[in-house]
């Protein structure tokens, strides 16, 4: 298992989204990504993206405008 | 024989939605693919604007996938788009929307997608006579044929007025079981949501692309003239979605944000612009795009200063960021009737 980070401030949903399932492609089940972002809309599309597409949302921080969300690698991928 | 596999163009309206169920129901493997061009509605504005702080943040294409229990793949686009959107073959709607080339596109991508995950074929939302450009009787074989997706492409709400497909030849999908919706009534396709208990779908007015809306399409088009070529980068369309646009001559324009929303994203562009702000009153940040003369930063401190508070003062005062060097000015803001019509985009 690893961690990663991956920096989707400044940018717009779906941008955030995008960026982040792109980089899970070439991770492996386990390992852990850190998503800084700035767009209030990533709160909830990035935990939908993670639900359906099979991964887990293991924490959400805000600190003033930046949200970092932690996911975890799911096995589907 | 193994379960067959279709991919659903997901756009986050209830058509999409209702083809992908419509299929499910006939134990097809299905997934969705979402398509990013820059332009989507989706996503973008509604983070920015106070105004639109209270409104869901929900993106459509998600929350479809989620209903259906699908996966969905979302595709960025926007560097193949642009063109789309400055060379349309099948040229533009009633805006710059250039629909029909718009979804050869898309079902073409879907067609490459299909191809390298080993899916069988693409499913739409489209309804025969629903769009006046891109969903036509005569406009459909055109998208099936120009995206080389041929009879792999099956629009399960309509499949019934249209030839049938490889999916429905080969026994995949039971004709019988597909829809002869058309025109331009929603009434099937509600009726069809209320069967699937499908409730708070999206409905746009306009769709879901930026290029349908008529004052949007005018910014473009301004864009484009003002730089003397049809070009664009992302920055571009997204600056085209915040703020007031104000062109009071030829060489510059004004990016005025209109709330604290508008201007914390314009905060995020302003090392690229010339821009101004109010040191003596509140207001909005202003971005400058084009190049501006010592008369035309006057002028533009003044509208500056029709946008703040200090719009009634005798004077007010602003300080002018131009490639990293601050200046300060002290202006009378411009009194409303010297503002023309004609400079707002």
């Amino acid at each position: 298992m690893s961690e990663h980070t991956l920096d989707a401030r400044n940018i717009l949903c779906p941008l955030p989204v995008i960026r982040t399932q792109d980089a899970i492609a070439d991770l492996a089940p386990g390992d852990v990504l850190h998503v800084s972002c700035t767009d209030p809309g990533a709160i909830n599309d990035i935990p939908t993206w993670c639900r359906i597409n099979g991964h887990e949302v293991i924490n959400i921080d805000q600190d003033g405008r930046e949200i970092r969300i932690s996911v975890k690698v799911g096995a589907t991928e | 024989m193994s379960q067959r596999k279709a991919v659903a163009l997901i756009s986050g309206g209830l058509d999409s939605l209702l083809a992908a169920r419509v299929i499910m129901e006939q134990g097809i493997h299905v997934e969705g693919i979402n398509f990013f061009t820059g332009f989507c509605v989706e996503g973008h504005t509604h983070a920015i604007r106070n105004q639109d702080q209270a409104k869901p943040k929900r993106n459509n294409a998600l929350w479809v996938a989620e209903q259906l229990g699908i996966k969905l793949h979302i595709v960025d686009i926007i560097e193949e788009y642009k063109d789309v959107v400055i060379n349309p073959k099948h040229g533009y709607g009633a805006n710059l929307n250039p629909c029909l080339d718009c979804k050869v596109f898309m079902v073409g991508k879907a067609r490459e997608w299909i191809e390298q995950h080993g899916f069988d074929f693409i499913i739409t939302g489209e309804v025969v006579g629903q769009r006046p450009k891109s969903q036509r009787a005569d406009t459909m074989p055109v998208v099936a044929h120009e995206s080389g997706a041929e009879d792999l492409l099956l629009r399960p709400l309509c499949a019934k007025n249209l030839p049938e497909t490889l999916p429905e030849r080969e026994g995949w999908v039971d004709r019988d079981r597909l829809y002869d919706f058309s025109g331009r009534s929603r009434k099937p396709q509600m009726a069809l949501a209320r069967q699937f208990g499908f409730e708070d779908y999206a409905q746009p007015a306009g769709g879901c692309c930026f290029l349908t809306d008529k004052q949007y399409s005018t910014k473009l088009a301004d864009l484009w003239q003002a730089r003397g070529e049809r070009r664009y980068e992302l920055d571009d369309i997204m600056l085209l979605k915040v703020g007031r646009h104000v062109r009071p001559r030829p060489n510059f324009k004004l990016i005025i944000g209109r709330d604290e929303g508008e201007n914390n994203f314009l905060e995020g562009y302003r090392k690229q612009f010339t821009h101004l702000r109010s040191t003596s009153h509140k207001g909005p940040l202003v971005l400058l795009d084009g190049e501006a003369g010592e008369d035309d930063l006057e002028l533009a401190a003044r509208l500056l200063g029709r946008f703040s508070q200090g719009r009634d003062a005798p004077e007010i005062e602003v300080e002018i960021n131009r490639g990293g060097a601050t200046s300060t000015r002290r202006v009378k803001p411009l009194p409303p009737d010297e503002i023309r019509q004609d400079w707002y985009l």
